[in-house]
């Protein structure tokens, strides 16, 4: 009797550890294939006509990102600062936190209803991509500046420690020794918040705008058509991909999405990988001290 | 005044500078969310205000006709679109969580330490895939796939938006689970162990237990996810503008309402306020969920102090 029980019990554990072993393999599979197959379509798609459109979104795309980050990293950098060196306990420090937090999980669309009202609305604007980049980089601020103050608060005390030693301010001691020191794993974070730039689409709906009208050959800033010029609308690949699919307008609509996706497949996989391997870098550096 | 001095007198200087300029980012970011909040709550109480509808008549009625004019008099029901949103995240977090648990369980219990480190990276970098990639694949292999096995009169669905919203949070809550679970103390299992368990009966009673506060967070973080994730479900939900009555026929969710119908509702218009505050909705559940996730916090640390 007591074999057969302590029998039942391990088929039991062993069916559970087969459902356990069958559960995650088959995500992991899935995943996979998922990636796969977006590559594999948008490679097959991807042919020499559709480039001059995937070029121009790709460019709006990345300006779009690098202009948010600037942004972003203006106004979080030193919140992030603020909240590791500056702050005492307390309820500012407290309301900043929730902030944070509530901004971090604010949805997207929630976030670029906010910057359609503020920066298309209220201005009387067109739509155009600094409205984007600004919206998105609400979106990027709460990642910044929980990156940058876990970043410092991580340093060791002794650094601050000898940085008053030589006779240094506080604000020299943040500028010249933290800053520089913290400086990998904030860039790490701005890698990150690259990569979720990205594949914003639903913020940048309302303020980016759905189309781009750029020539090359145009270098003067205020014109309409510069690549450069930030008040123009720019459709990024994202919103692209979307409206190819909702509006499908054009022929070759399901080959230029695939082709976009890919694209924004790469992108966002690559700087992912490289803020891990840079991650990895620098605990493997710390660890070794 | 010397050199020396000088230099001094410029450092103290820049120093007040520097601490005042942090503060005030310190504070700018605070703002932030909170002039969302109040954008949002301008615009979206018009529909209460301006155009004097009642709050059940927008929870609880399903009658959606508001007049696209500033003047108003349509009907400004979102109950359909509230039970969307809820109906596709309940059967995504219905579908997606076996195999979250299976995966986090499997990550932290059963694999060895290097197929773990292979395993948690691959699957932390699906958080990062933009949803419309997401939406991309789910309108062109799902929706084919679901129309050749199931009898569906229009391709779209609330079945295949619970999926592709099921794929999209299935890291969010494996990663949370799964650090949840291996912060419980090694040598809890082992007691377990050394007491005769078997690892399924360690698992069910002690493992999960133990980690059940981080668990609901991971799996509130993915409802969250899922609550306001709009373009991807956009895409395969088919956007029809009834009740979502069979999993097989298109709905409408608060997101997808918003993204089809804010760039053409005239500004100013009771479907555009009605609009707004569907917003401000998203805006208060993402709040409640914050709120939930601090609660949940504080029970576990709360009753981990008791314990010691």
């Amino acid at each position: 009797m007591n074999d057969s029980h302590f029998a039942a019990k391990k088929r039991v554990d062993h069916i559970m550890t087969a459902f356990f072993r069958f559960g995650a393999w088959f995500a992991v599979l899935l995943l996979i294939a998922f990636v796969g197959y977006v590559m594999v379509e948008g490679c097959r798609c991807l042919t020499a006509d559709m480039l001059s459109f995937t070029e121009k979104g790709l460019f709006n795309t990345l300006y779009l990102v690098f202009l948010s980050l600037v942004f972003s990293a203006v106004g979080g950098i030193p919140a992030g600062v603020y909240l590791a060196e500056y702050a005492h306990k307390g309820h500012l420090v407290k309301g900043i936190r929730m902030a944070v937090e509530t901004l971090s999980s604010l949805p997207s669309i929630v976030v670029g209803l906010f910057g359609y009202l503020v920066f298309i609305v209220i201005p009387h604007s067109e739509w155009n991509m600094l409205a984007g980049a600004l919206t998105v980089s609400i979106l990027m601020l709460p990642l910044l500046t929980s990156v940058t103050e876990d970043a410092l608060r991580t340093l060791p005390e002794s650094y601050r420690l000898s940085s008053y030693g030589l006779g240094a301010s506080q604000w020299q001691t943040v500028l010249h020794v933290l800053l520089p020191a913290a400086f990998p794993r904030i860039m790490t974070g701005l890698i990150m918040a690259a990569g979720r730039g990205f594949g914003e689409a639903a913020a940048l709906m309302f303020t980016a705008g759905m189309s781009t009208d750029i020539r090359w050959d145009d270098w003067d800033l205020c014109s309409p058509s510069c690549p450069l010029n930030p008040l123009r609308p720019s459709e990024t690949l994202t919103l692209h991909i979307w409206a190819l699919r909702t509006e499908a307008l054009e022929a070759n609509a399901n080959e230029q999405a695939a082709a976009c996706s890919a694209i924004l497949m790469i992108l966002v996989v690559s700087f992912s990988l490289i803020a891990r391997y840079l991650s990895y870098r620098i605990d493997k550096k710390m660890g070794g001290n | 005044m010397n050199g020396l001095q000088k230099a001094i007198a410029k450092a103290h200087r820049n120093d007040r500078a520097a601490k005042i300029l942090m503060t005030a980012c310190g504070i700018c970011v605070t703002l932030v969310p909170i002039l969302i909040g109040l954008f949002l709550f301008y615009r979206g109480t018009d529909t209460f205000t301006l155009f004097s509808h009642s709050l059940t008549e927008f929870l609880f009625s399903g009658v959606w006709n508001p007049s696209d004019t500033a003047e108003g008099g349509g009907k400004v029901g979102a109950a359909m679109f509230i039970t969307g949103s809820l109906a596709v995240c309940l059967l995504s977090l219905l579908l997606t969580l076996p195999f979250s648990m299976a995966a986090a369980l499997f990550m932290t219990e059963i694999a060895t330490p290097q197929v773990r480190r292979l395993l948690q990276p691959a699957i932390e970098l699906f958080t990062g895939i933009p949803s419309v990639v997401y939406g991309f694949v789910g309108l062109t292999v799902l929706i084919p796939f679901l129309k050749s096995i199931f009898p569906m009169p229009f391709s779209f669905s609330l079945l295949a938006a619970g999926i592709v919203l099921a794929i999209m949070i299935f890291p969010t809550i494996t990663t949370m689970s799964a650090d949840a679970l291996a912060s419980v103390p090694q040598s809890w299992r082992e007691a377990s162990y050394g007491l005769g368990a078997t690892r399924w009966e360690t698992i069910v009673h002690v493992v999960i237990p133990a980690a059940k506060g981080g668990i609901a967070t991971g799996i509130i973080l993915g409802l969250a996810r899922a609550m306001g994730e709009a373009l991807a479900v956009a895409m395969v939900i088919g956007q029809m503008k009834v009740f979502p009555t069979s999993f097989f026929l298109p709905a409408s969710t608060l997101t997808t309402a918003i993204s089809a119908d804010m760039g053409g509702a005239m500004e100013g218009g009771e479907y555009n306020a009605g609009l707004w505050t569907m917003a401000l909705l998203l805006f208060l559940l993402s709040f409640a969920f914050i709120f939930l996730i601090h609660y949940i916090h504080d029970l576990a640390t709360r009753k981990g102090e008791k314990k010691a």
